[in-house]
Formats: structure tokens, sequence, C-alpha cells
């Protein structure tokens, strides 16, 4: 048990760790979020080009692993004449990498809906814009909510790769404390303790929006339909 | 005068080399209520989808009044605000109430006031009956009551032509009557109607017009009366007996108890 006292005794280390950790992941996933919308809109209603320019930026950053994107990122755009601090391109990796994930939840859920959706706004005058503001993402919003809950979780855990830049995240901070310890079992396992905290919380905070924004009848009406 | 509200002339449409519509050409004057029958993939609910420009027609053209909506330069969603249209699968917006549901569309399209299109839903919810079910989410309605909110929705925006594309086929029968009593009271107040329908009780007693398609051209049209019991062409009488047989039954059931 001295994962416990080390919790205890290196409360203020960890606790920086995990603010910095929560920060990663906040800002991965609010801006993958926006630009998940935006390539999964582009994917969808984007015609060809914007479906094409999607389809490129997701299966890029879908079929590469994170830690390369952020090593392209971080050691990489200095070549070309970007240096990047390294929480910048922490930021910047992870929100490119999430952002792919986020569209295609987002895809799934938008298509989801359906087109007669989208025809029944035009019919009564919407303009594409409106159609899709008011009528289609409302409904894709609530919809892409239980698949989606997989991306702040596994963002979370994802996160830990900005250690390998030097980013005293969560991570760093377990390294440097088992290397003063002498007991990296014993701090990891801490680690891991905090890291599912982290996600049982969000988890059930997910749980709760879910309920919250939920429309009556809507699940009566799926049950009755399969 | 009797210059029509809707002109349609010698459309047609192609669909991947298939001529779903061949030349349709059809005239509907202020308060008709046209009523389009004919077996299924003749092209009827594309002829109705093509009048709300949801579909680009090939060829031909149509004029709304005094404006053809088919011109290329033409705003289509300001051509949509002026045709009201009813789905055989109602669409209702599945995440607003009934009464949100009526208002999305003057709030958003014509800028309305919340205050005012609250009022107009309200109305306009009155009209079809169920202004004690505005605050029902879809999911809570009946198929028969998701489809008079989908009327009152159209509605409310004033629209100077209605289209109903088979609006009582997905309905259990119990719940037809209470639509088709809406549409025939809309008939009756003289909006302009252009439906189809498998509904023959409905078209022979509110309809002025009953026109029969078939591979996508008019083979007839007329007065119920004509077209009940002296259509020109055996076809028409053809069809129009074998339908009746399948779902005029529970009219015939009406009239004889």
């Amino acid at each position: 048990m001295e994962w416990l006292t080390y919790l205890v005794t290196y409360r203020n280390e960890f606790l920086q760790g995990t603010i910095l950790t929560l920060k990663l992941v906040g800002v991965g996933l609010l801006g993958g979020f926006g630009l998940g919308l935006i390539a999964a809109l582009l994917r969808v209603y984007g015609g060809k080009v914007g479906r094409w320019i999607a389809i490129g930026y997701i299966e890029l950053f879908r079929g590469t692993p994170l830690l390369v994107q952020l090593f392209l990122i971080y050691f990489g755009l200095p070549d070309m004449g970007i240096t990047l601090e390294r929480m910048t391109a922490a930021y910047i990796a992870l929100t490119l990498n999430s952002g792919a994930y986020q569209a295609e939840y987002l895809r799934g859920a938008i298509q989801a809906i359906g087109s007669g959706q989208m025809m029944a706004a035009r019919a009564v005058g919407m303009t594409r814009f409106q159609a899709i503001r008011h009528i289609i993402l409302p409904q894709a919003l609530r919809m892409v909510i239980p698949a989606w809950s997989n991306e702040p979780i596994s963002l979370i855990k994802a996160s830990a790769v900005a250690y390998l830049i030097a980013v005293p995240d969560l991570m760093n901070q377990a390294k440097i404390i088992a290397g003063k310890l002498y007991d990296p079992i014993g701090v990891y396992f801490a680690v891991a303790i905090i890291y599912l905290a982290i996600v049982f919380v969000v988890t059930w905070l997910l749980g709760l929006v879910e309920r919250r924004v939920a429309i009556p009848g809507l699940e009566l009406e799926t049950q009755r339909t399969h | 005068m009797d210059k029509p509200i809707l002109d349609i002339i010698e459309v047609a449409k192609i669909y991947g080399g298939n001529e779903i519509l061949k030349s349709i050409s059809l005239q509907v004057k202020e308060g008709d209520t046209v009523v389009l029958i004919g077996p299924s993939g003749t092209g009827k609910s594309t002829l109705l989808r093509c009048i709300n420009l949801l579909t680009r027609i090939d060829r031909g053209r149509i004029l709304l009044g005094d404006q053809e909506i088919t011109a290329p330069a033409v705003n289509e969603d300001k051509v949509r605000q002026q045709i009201g249209m009813v789905f055989q699968d109602f669409l209702l917006f599945n995440h607003l109430t009934a009464l949100d549901n009526v208002m999305i569309a003057p709030i958003r399209v014509k800028k309305m006031s919340k205050a005012a299109a609250r009022e107009k839903a309200l109305y306009e919810l009155e009209r079809v009956g169920l202004k004690d079910k505005a605050g029902n989410y879809p999911g809570q309605l009946s198929g028969g009551q998701k489809q008079r909110v989908a009327i009152a929705r159209a509605l409310a925006m004033d629209p100077r032509i209605m289209l109903f594309d088979e609006p009582t086929s997905a309905l259990d029968p119990e719940l037809i009557g209470e639509v088709l009593e809406v549409m025939r009271k809309l008939a009756l107040e003289g909006m302009t109607m252009v439906c189809v329908t498998h509904e023959m009780g409905f078209a022979r007693e509110v309809a002025t017009n009953i026109v029969f398609m078939e591979k996508g051209l008019i083979v007839e049209q007329g007065s119920p009366d004509k077209m009940f019991n002296h259509p020109e062409f055996p076809r028409t009488r053809e069809f129009l007996w074998k339908i009746t047989e399948l779902y005029g039954k529970h009219d015939q059931d009406k009239a004889a108890g």
C-alpha cells in the first residue's frame, strides 16, 4: 500500500501533473470538437472538394500514431522555421488527432439523423445553413453523446505521450517521483489510480449530460421501431 | 381571370437514364384540390418534389403565380416559403415540441418575433385540433397527431399552395380519418392543394380535379364524376376500380352503414 503514502507525500506534484493533464485534455477535446465538427460537416455537406479535404485530414490523423504526430510537430516543424513551445506543440497535436476521431463520431450521428430532416427543413423555407444549425445539429449532438463519450476517456490516456517531449504532465511527474523513490511500480500504480479516478468522474458527468438533454419520447420511439 | 396559380409546362425528370416524368403539363387554379393518382413508381411524388424544388427538373418550366420558379436565378428558399409540403413519414423535427415544430420556420425564416410566432403556431395547432398537445414531443404523439402537426407546421408559413405526398399511407387505418378530416376542412376553406393519395373517398368527395398518371405521363384528368363514372380510357377505369377495391373498402362500408 505504499502508493497511498506516495499520493499523500507527493500530493503537490501529483496535483500539478493532474492539472496539466486536464489542461491538455480540455484543449484537445474542445479544439478537436471544433475541428471535428467542421470536418464532419464538410464530409457530409461539403460537396466533392469538401468531402475529400475532410477525408484526407481524418485518415491522415487516424492513420498515424499520435506520438509520431507530436514528434513531427515539435521536432519536425523547427526545420521549416516554425518553433513551438512544448505545451503549444502538445495542444496542437492533441487537437488535430482528437479532431479526426471526433469528426467520425459526428459524421455518424449527422448521417443517422437522415436526409428526411434536411428535406423537411428545406421544405419550410430554411436555407441549408439554417437547417444544419437549427434542425440537424441539435439532434446530432444529442445522438452522438454515447459514442463520443469514448473520446474524452481515450484522450485522457493518450495525453500521456506529451511526457515524451518533456511536458510536465501527470505521467512526467510520476517519472520524476519514481526516480527519487526507486520504486517505479508503486508510483506508476498511484498514477494509474489517478487516471482511473479522472475517467470515472468524466464518465459520470457525461452520463449526467446525456440524461439531461434527452428528448422525451424519443427512446420510446427507437424501441418501438426496432 | 382564371389564371392558374400553379402552371406546370412540359416538365420532364430523368433519374439515371430513366425518364420518371416524360412530359407533364398541369394547371392548378386558386382554391382547387387536385388529387394525383396512379400506380406506384409513376412519378407522382417526384412531381410534387419538382414543384417545391426539392428535385431539379430536366426539361420544361413551372410557374407559381407569375414567377417562373424553375428559372436559373430563382432563390429556391424564397420559393419554398410559399409552398407547404406534407410528407408520408411526417418528418417532424424530433428534438422540438409540437409548438416549436410549428414556430421554428416563422421565427428563423420569416424573422417573426417569438411572441407573434407562438400565437401563430397556437392558432395553426388549433386548426388541426391539437392545441392541447402543444407541449408534446413528436415521440409522444400518435401517427395521426404527428401528421396533423406537420400540416400545422406547413400552414404556419402561410403558403399559397399545399402539397401532400401520400399523407395517410404510413398511418394505421383508425388514424387516417383524423388527417383526412383536417385536409377536407382546408379544402373547404379554399386552400389550394395538390395531393398524392390512394384515399378514393377523399378524392371523390373533395377533389375538384383528379389526375391519373401512369409511366411518367398524365393519362387522363377530370372531375371526380367524370373520372369515376365515365372515364374515357379503359386504363383509368381499370385502375380506379382496382384502387377502390383495395383502399376504398371502408369508405363504401361507411356509406352503406
